[in-house]
């Protein structure tokens, strides 16, 4: 029903712009990963060096492993936080899940840098926590362990991505039937069951995306690490972003970032899959 | 009062309602029109005209095409095959906001951000009607819907009936020459829906606008319509006034879509059909025939023999009598073993076996044996 | 775990005590950041000691920090402008139109929300640099507008699925072209989404930082302004200012929420009142 000229007019500003800021952009860092710096000039021969060096060289591919584990940590805690949360709002906040719904949204919603600063004061040597420690005559010295390594970066993302992980876990309990509960009960099962194997396999599809939304902003992750994390808490878009900034080794660089990008797309596609097979709708 | 087995199209009954207004001349021609929705055919070859000052029902069960016929006209589609034409002008080439059509949606569509009589003031608006002329004319098509007293409402408030008028309103405010409407009273209950069909039918009447009206109750279209298109899987299947419609189905479907019907399978031979042991006098051709005999047609009569010779009488078995208020449905098998039903004014609870009649003449000779 | 019928609260009890304990860890940071930007002692120890505003003072007179604030909301106001400009025809594109490569474009178009900032900074750096340009505010302007389309149209196509499409026939049908059926019924239709919208990209931008982390010419942003002095040392101005966004952000969603929920029906205000674009289903 809408004229040809219309449908131009909606489709070409939008494809031009994403075409010229997007995908330009993202192609010229494909780019940039196989061409080579030569006395400090990036030249434009096409090779695969830079991916070359990656895989030869140790420090990226532990880099790599230990990001993905952090990841891997943060992604276990949000979902062991977030999905009894959002279950307990979803089924047995009562009156009061709307206040509590918003109680989680608010954090969400608070600057990044805000959280990951005040995890900083608090884990400090000086910070909130040994202070407490000491008043309570726990410890006598500061307890250095706290900040400055993995375990900070795992606590501080963990926080962070916490209520991303709650929303599609929460979206997708809210979206099951409630008479598929009482089916489950008439039929004589009992509520642990019915959580088996009625509510949990119903749930899947918000629980991979909660998942997927943790792993893929932990492992792209580069500001907690500088904050929080310490030589041992460093991650993969750290090398990146050293690489970029001081070292000026842009295609280096950027064949990092790209086998991020296929990381993060291949995840993508994987879990896509998966949720498409848990959706009965 | 009518001719009988007629070519499609370009008469129809005028006993009934049909006020003289109608001209020689087609206000809407559709010409060999077909839809399809990537491989699947919704219209297959749709001729139909439409006379001015005609009310015309597009009748059919849901998936039939009717909605889609009705949007072809409005323009909201694309034919893919066939013309429309309005009053001599090409109208499928044109976008809906050029053709002289309004439509009241199913859904009614009022725009909620807007009042009542901003809605209805819309089409002046965006056409660019001198704005003195405006309010008169939106006060005067509330007027005429009865809705004067809601015009700075927002719709959203409205009960559904009132959601109706002022759909209505919004659209006949504009002077179409053709107004569609799209199931507009299948959202309303019973009794509201009755009463706006009287004022509907009062209303186009009145004002003398065509409409075109697609329904799939058979009841609401033979209560308005002076001609009834009958479309079945995306093809026209009968096309006629109500009474001719009911009265002389062309088909098995037409015959037990509208109405309810017994058919009849019958040997045609030596002017005398038999289907059984039922027999009657028969004009058609020789060889096998399918007739449609109404419920209402067959009567109880004393005793199994006599009656004239223009008319069958039969003894048959009561399997079921079901009380209906002022007429009684009965259900009964023929000695050789023929379901029918019977309507018959309400009385007491009949005997096992009973003798019944039809005459000849209500036995209409379908075109096929139909499907269903 | 019990189900779903209403029973007695203690079966549920420790899953309550659980999701209290959540709750708890979600906000004990935001509790002792505020707690300590009344700290006279600092950023850190324990107990606080010597509860004074004097932070608070030394915040509103320091110029470098509303300067970024104004950067900042200067960089927010042009980044609603341009994702929206562009965000609502793309959804519209996307709801409508057919056109080959449109699974293509719209994953290109969501990809900056779930890909992390610093690949589509990095690429954006890139591009400035080789198109010659200098880095300044209107690149991260072009970063945040960019990379924000992506909220934009999925918060608007999600407006535009629950619009009625016989709105739009109505009008074409009493005669507006699709002009005026565009200005005077699909844009009034689409005003709470698109006031939402907005206000929820005015709110990321506002707190971007991976994007503009490498964006950023010589004014900074007021994430970047307080990233600078993290490194330099910390003073509970820093969490002056960080409360000060915090009561913000809350005003802001409390905004954002009364937008979403008006007009719905009350039968499912609590997804009614969720970003669409953080649901999850961005692929």
């Amino acid at each position: 029903m809408y004229s040809r000229a219309y449908k131009l007019a909606i489709s070409l500003p939008p494809l031009a712009w994403v075409t010229l800021f997007l995908l330009a952009p993202y192609a010229l860092m494909f780019m940039h990963s196989f061409w080579t710096v030569q006395d400090n000039q990036i030249v434009h021969t096409w090779s695969l060096n830079n991916y070359a060096k990656l895989v030869a060289s140790p420090v990226y591919v532990q880099v790599l492993l230990r990001s993905m584990w952090i990841a891997a940590r943060v992604t276990l805690f949000a979902l062991l936080l977030g999905y009894p949360l959002a279950y307990f709002l979803s089924f047995h906040a009562g009156p009061r899940k709307e206040l509590l719904y918003q109680l989680v949204i608010v954090p969400l919603w608070v600057s990044y840098l805000v959280r990951g600063y005040a995890w900083k004061t608090i884990l400090g040597g000086d910070g909130v926590l040994n202070g407490l420690l000491q008043f309570l005559h726990i410890t006598q010295h500061p307890v250095e362990f706290l900040l400055y390594s993995p375990f900070a970066v795992v606590l501080t993302l963990t926080h962070i991505y916490t209520p991303f992980t709650f929303l599609p876990i929460y979206a997708s309990l809210e979206h099951i039937p409630r008479n598929l509960v009482e089916a489950s009960q008439d039929l004589g099962a009992s509520p642990r069951a019915t959580f088996w194997r009625v509510i949990l396999p119903l749930s899947v599809p918000g629980l991979l995306a909660g998942a997927t939304f943790a792993f893929v902003l932990t492992l792209g992750d580069f500001l907690a690490p500088i904050l929080v994390g310490g030589p041992g808490g460093t991650m993969i878009s750290n090398i990146v972003q050293t690489l970029f900034g001081a070292a000026y080794q842009w295609p280096l660089g950027s064949a990092i970032a790209v086998c991020i990008l296929v990381l993060v797309l291949g995840l993508l596609f994987a879990t896509e899959r998966v949720e498409r097979k848990w959706t009965f709708s | 009062m009518k001719t009988y087995a007629k070519p499609p199209a370009k008469e129809w009954d005028h006993d009934a309602s049909t006020t003289a207004r109608a001209g020689a001349d087609p206000l809407l021609e559709v010409r060999h029109v077909a839809k399809r929705f990537g491989g699947r055919e919704v219209l297959r070859d749709i001729s139909l005209d439409v006379a001015s000052g005609e009310f015309l029902t597009i009748l059919g069960e849901s998936g039939s095409g009717k909605t889609t016929l009705l949007r072809l006209i409005a323009g909201f589609e694309q034919p893919s095959n066939g013309e429309i034409w309005m009053s001599g002008e090409r109208l499928d080439t044109q976008p809906p906001y050029r053709r002289r059509v309004n439509t009241v949606f199913q859904s009614y569509a009022l725009f909620p951000h807007l009042t009542v009589a901003e809605n209805v003031a819309y089409g002046m608006r965006v056409q660019g009607v001198p704005r003195a002329e405006i309010p008169p004319r939106v006060a005067e098509a509330l007027a005429m819907v009865k809705m004067s007293a809601s015009a700075e409402t927002p719709p959203a408030r409205l009960s559904g009936g009132m959601q109706q008028r002022v759909a209505l309103a919004r659209a006949l405010v504009n002077r179409p020459k053709l107004l569609l409407l799209d199931e507009p009273l299948s959202a309303l209950d019973a009794n509201l829906r009755r009463q706006m069909q009287t004022e509907l039918k009062a209303l186009q009447r009145e004002i003398g606008i065509t409409f075109l009206f697609v329904t799939h109750d058979q009841d609401e279209a033979m209560a308005l319509s002076d001609r009834i298109a009958l479309l079945r899987a995306g093809a026209l299947e009968q096309i006629a006034s109500p009474r001719e419609i009911y009265n002389s189905p062309t088909s098995a479907y037409t015959a037990q879509f509208i109405g309810q019907t017994n058919l009849l399978t019958a040997q045609v031979s030596g002017g005398t059909a038999r289907a059984g042991c039922l027999l009657w006098p028969c004009a058609a051709p020789e060889g096998p025939a399918t007739f449609s005999l109404r419920p209402e047609h067959i009567r109880l009569v004393d005793g199994a023999s006599g009656g004239n010779p223009a008319s069958c009488r039969f003894r048959a078995k009561l399997e079921n009598q079901t009380f209906c208020g002022s007429t009684d449905m009965l259900e009964i098998v023929s000695p050789d073993g023929q379901h029918l039903r019977v309507r018959v004014p309400s009385r007491g609870i009949l005997e096992d076996e009973v003798d019944l009649e039809f005459s000849a003449k209500d036995c209409v000779r379908l075109r096929d044996a139909g499907s269903s | 775990m019990s189900a779903a019928a209403p029973q007695p609260r203690t079966k549920a009890g420790g899953l309550g005590i659980y999701a209290a304990a959540v709750f708890a860890f979600l906000y004990f940071p935001i509790v002792v950041l505020v707690i300590y930007s009344f700290n006279g002692a600092g950023v850190g120890g324990f107990p606080p000691r010597n509860l004074t505003l004097e932070w608070y003072r030394i915040l509103f007179s320091d110029r470098a920090i509303w300067d970024a604030v104004l950067n900042s909301v200067i960089v927010a106001l042009a980044a609603v402008m341009i994702a929206l400009s562009l965000g609502l025809p793309a959804a519209l594109a996307l709801d409508r139109v057919s056109f080959p490569g449109k699974a293509l474009f719209r994953r290109l178009v969501l990809l900056p929300l779930i890909l992390p900032g610093i690949i589509t900074g990095l690429s954006l750096l890139m591009f400035v640099r080789y198109t010659g340009q200098k880095l300044s505010l209107l690149t991260v302007i072009l970063g945040h507008g960019t990379a924000l389309i992506s909220v934009a149209t999925t918060e608007l196509f999600a407006g535009l699925q629950k619009m009625d499409r016989a709105q739009e026939e109505a009008s074409l049908d009493l005669g507006a072209n699709y002009w005026q059926t565009f200005w005077r019924v699909t844009l009034p239709n689409l005003s709470l989404p698109l006031a939402a919208a907005g206000l929820l990209i005015f709110t990321l931008s506002m707190d971007e930082i991976a994007v503009t982390f490498f964006l950023i010419g010589r004014d900074n942003t007021l994430p970047l302004e307080i990233w600078g002095r993290l490194r330099r040392g910390m003073t509970p101005e820093i969490n002056a200012i960080s409360t000060l966004i915090f009561i913000f952000s809350v005003a802001l969603i409390l905004f954002w929420y009364h937008l979403r929920t008006r007009g719905q029906s009350s039968a499912e205000p609590l997804l009614a009142a969720e970003p669409e674009s953080f649901q999850g289903k961005l692929r």
